[in-house]
């Protein structure tokens, strides 16, 4: 660079510009090799021998967490208050920045815990830990298979099955908050039992001049996809739709039940079941205006039951979303907060063991439940903290037991691949919303989509 | 008068001097060095690995495989990414146009109250938007244009509430709503450099002018338009890469949303390289938006420098 730079001296008006070509040529020279091959080439097999325990050496566990969500951190200092030997270095962002930071950091700055975005990629890449040793170690592999099935990453590509990439620090649940006192005003005396009984609650409420749902739909996330899948579980069967989601060969999002559920969507907006201006609104917006009383009906989950608890307290309630026939299996998506050890790590026996005390001492459980309000992970016969009666909380831990009998948990629609959520679904149903998009056309768009990225 | 004598004036001495002197030139690259060396890291190789990954289908971390011309066949022939060049372009009406015309027209007020304490207090409220990040503006739109802000409040005091509406949510109304906020920012800008633009104009052409017999319009038309030619070509050249390279308002007030309906190149090629991990497609809309921004600024350029030669 010195070379070119000075031994050239510009003399005329066209020297400085050959300058800068020999220069730029140079450079393409130097950066001609193909860019990539930053990641580990092999990792996919789990290490031979683990130790499971902390050790009474000191350790600092390096954690990269998701900013808001104060269970984690939390988590940690009650681990620390226990094993003093361990200290904790951690970094918050928000999910989105995790989302588009996991593949450089996980390979340049590995921490030995991360909050794990979609992971197919990240898991064929070789970045994340296989945790099939620690999970025969520690015995996870005899808690429900559901628990772990969204994390687990096959060699094929598919999502469901195979090595375990990552674990939960607890599960969710997701479904209908309802306003009680506008439900009463609305003539809901029970909760709805069949999808003709919601829809008739919500043309009595519209009728009583109370807007029936409001739903976060504006922006990069596209909130519809909570009630579409919720349809799409009343139509039809869950496993076609966990297949899709976990890339099996050949799955479609795009069949008859799906599109009766979309239309049924469509239905809804027509009739102005839902707010107007959901385009126009967040995530955060949707929940003041639901605390705030303004509307009947949200899809969300139970990661808002603590904080609905504290702030509409005895006003909030839960609800599944009721099957289309009376008596019918009920679905929800009920995903694991996923934590992942970076493949580089290099307290992974650590930060493993860290993950099993979560998911089985009393204390980590006490917080799971109190601090996250979501299930907390582990076997079924597992201590569970005791919750008030008639809280938020109760009920979506309750309806948490109604989807495991009914074997009705899917992962969500938005998480089959990395892009599908903000670069499909979105637009599509911000489309659909505006009544520019039909039922039809909105599933044939995200599939295709969808094949392009699974294949790419 | 300093501005545009010394734009012309410098260049030949600078040049007579590197004739008489050429060491001191050479000395001179060596004190340029540090500038350069940081120059060609930080923008030049950069800008080369770019066009580089353009060649490539990469996921960012993994092997990359050498795809040719693909991803700019892509481009063109996918909707989907043109369209957001044609956003693009549109916004060069609100970003670009909308102040420079509105900066006219407030530079020749504000210099008729050029001693008056208005001026210097429309001076500041005008350019304030230029000191308030981007993003805190975009913010600040959001909620104004928000189903319950105060454009709809007011709308709805003025008898007007059947106008009133999701103003960002809105797929026929999202990208002027977003052209707006722009608008408001480049505002202030316009008009302070128009205005010092006006300053420079002598005096004494007014005064020959109005012997003359000519009316306000005229002399701004004869005058003052001519007097600033190149504040106008600066106007326009940074108003429009400023439209054509839009991120951040958009990025804050809408995303891109709803459905596509404000996807801009800039918005575009973030989500294809850090959402959907196609460095190389990214690369190669950066690239043609890089060559587009080139094509549109380069020709207001000479446009405008040609009329003071």
């Amino acid at each position: 660079m010195t070379r070119t730079t000075s031994g050239r001296r510009p003399a005329g008006r066209s020297r400085p510009l050959f300058a800068m070509l020999a220069l730029s040529g140079a450079l393409a020279a130097a950066a001609c090799s193909a860019p990539g091959g930053d990641a580990p080439a092999t990792g996919t097999s789990a290490p031979a021998a683990v130790k499971t325990t902390c050790g009474t050496e000191p350790v600092t566990l390096k954690g990269y967490f998701e900013t808001g969500f104060p269970l984690p951190k939390t988590l940690a200092d009650a681990f620390t208050a226990q094993f003093p030997n361990v200290k904790w270095d951690i970094r918050e962002d928000q999910f989105a920045v995790i989302t588009q930071n996991a593949p450089r950091v996980l390979s340049d700055d590995p921490p030995d815990l991360m909050r794990i975005p979609q992971m197919s990629e990240l898991a064929k890449d070789n970045l994340l830990l296989n945790l099939d040793t620690y999970a025969t170690a520690y015995g996870w592999d005899k808690w429900p298979a559901s628990q772990l099935e969204q994390m687990r990453f096959g060699s094929n590509g598919e999502r469901g099955a195979g090595p375990l990439y990552a674990m939960g620090l607890n599960f969710s649940m997701t479904g209908v908050f309802y306003n009680k006192k506008l439900a009463a005003q609305a003539g809901m005396a029970q909760p709805p039992q069949t999808l003709a009984d919601f829809d008739a609650v919500l043309q009595k409420a519209k009728d009583a001049g109370i807007t029936p749902i409001n739903q976060f739909n504006g922006g990069a996330t596209g909130g519809l996809a909570f009630p579409l899948q919720n349809l799409m579980a009343a139509y039809g069967e869950t496993a076609p739709i966990n297949d899709w989601i976990f890339n099996k060969q050949g799955a479609t999002i795009n069949t008859p039940s799906n599109l009766q559920a979309t239309q049924h969507l469509e239905k809804w907006i027509k009739a102005g079941y839902l707010a107007p201006d959901i385009n126009s609104q967040d995530y955060a917006m949707m929940m003041s205006r639901f605390i705030g009383g303004k509307n009947l009906f949200i899809f969300s989950g139970d990661w808002e039951s603590g904080n609905l608890d504290k702030q509409m307290a005895g006003n909030a309630g839960f609800l599944l979303m009721p099957p289309a026939q009376a008596g019918g299996k009920q679905a929800a998506m009920s995903a694991p907060l996923t934590y992942g050890i970076s493949a580089k790590s290099r307290n992974a026996d650590c930060a493993a063991f860290f993950l099993n005390w979560v998911a089985t001492d009393q204390k980590a459980r006490d917080l799971g439940v109190q601090v996250g309000g979501s299930h907390p992970m582990g076997p079924t016969d597992a201590y569970m903290p005791a919750v008030g009666k008639d809280t938020v909380t109760a009920s979506t831990l309750a309806a948490g037991a109604t989807i495991g009998k009914d074997n009705g948990a899917m992962d969500f629609i938005a998480n089959a691949t990395g892009a599908i959520y903000a670069k499909s679904w979105t637009p599509q149903l911000q489309k659909l919303a505006a009544g520019q998009q039909t039922p039809q056309g909105l599933l044939t768009a995200v599939q295709k989509d969808y094949e392009s990225q699974v294949k790419g | 008068m300093a501005g545009p004598l010394a734009a012309t004036v410098e260049p030949v001495t600078g040049r007579e001097r590197r004739k008489r002197r050429p060491r001191p030139a050479r000395l001179g690259w060596l004190f340029a060095l540090p500038a350069v060396v940081v120059y060609l890291t930080f923008v030049i190789r950069p800008l080369l690995l770019t066009v580089q990954y353009s060649f490539y289908d990469w996921n960012g971390i993994g092997a990359a495989t050498w795809t040719g011309l693909d991803n700019y066949v892509r481009l063109v022939t996918d909707p989907e990414l043109s369209g957001t060049i044609l956003h693009a372009f549109e916004l060069i009406l609100f970003f670009s146009f909308v102040p420079v015309l509105l900066g006219l027209a407030v530079a020749a007020t504000i210099r008729q109250i050029a001693q008056s304490r208005l001026a210097l207090v429309a001076r500041t409220v005008l350019f304030l938007p230029q000191v308030i990040p981007l993003v805190a503006a975009g913010i600040m739109w959001t909620w104004l244009l928000s189903t319950t802000g105060l454009i709809n409040q007011l709308l709805s005091g003025i008898g007007l509430g059947s106008l009133t509406r999701a103003w960002l949510g809105d797929f026929g109304t999202a990208l002027p709503a977003v052209g707006v906020i722009g608008a408001w920012v480049q505002i202030g800008l316009c008009t302070l450099l128009l205005l010092a633009g006006m300053s420079k104009i002598d005096n004494s052409l007014y005064e020959a002018a109005r012997l003359d017999g000519a009316g306000p319009w005229r002399e701004f038309r004869s005058i003052t338009l001519p007097g600033l030619r190149q504040e106008i070509g600066v106007c326009v050249t940074v108003t429009v890469i400023s439209a054509l390279a839009s991120f951040d308002i958009i990025y804050v007030s809408t995303q891109g949303g709803p459905g596509n309906a404000t996807m801009v190149p800039g918005l575009e090629i973030y989500y294809l390289a850090f959402a959907e991990r196609e460095v190389g497609m990214a690369s190669a809309l950066a690239v043609a938006l890089t060559v587009l921004v080139l094509l549109c600024v380069l020709p207001i350029q000479r446009l405008t420098r040609d009329g003071t030669r």
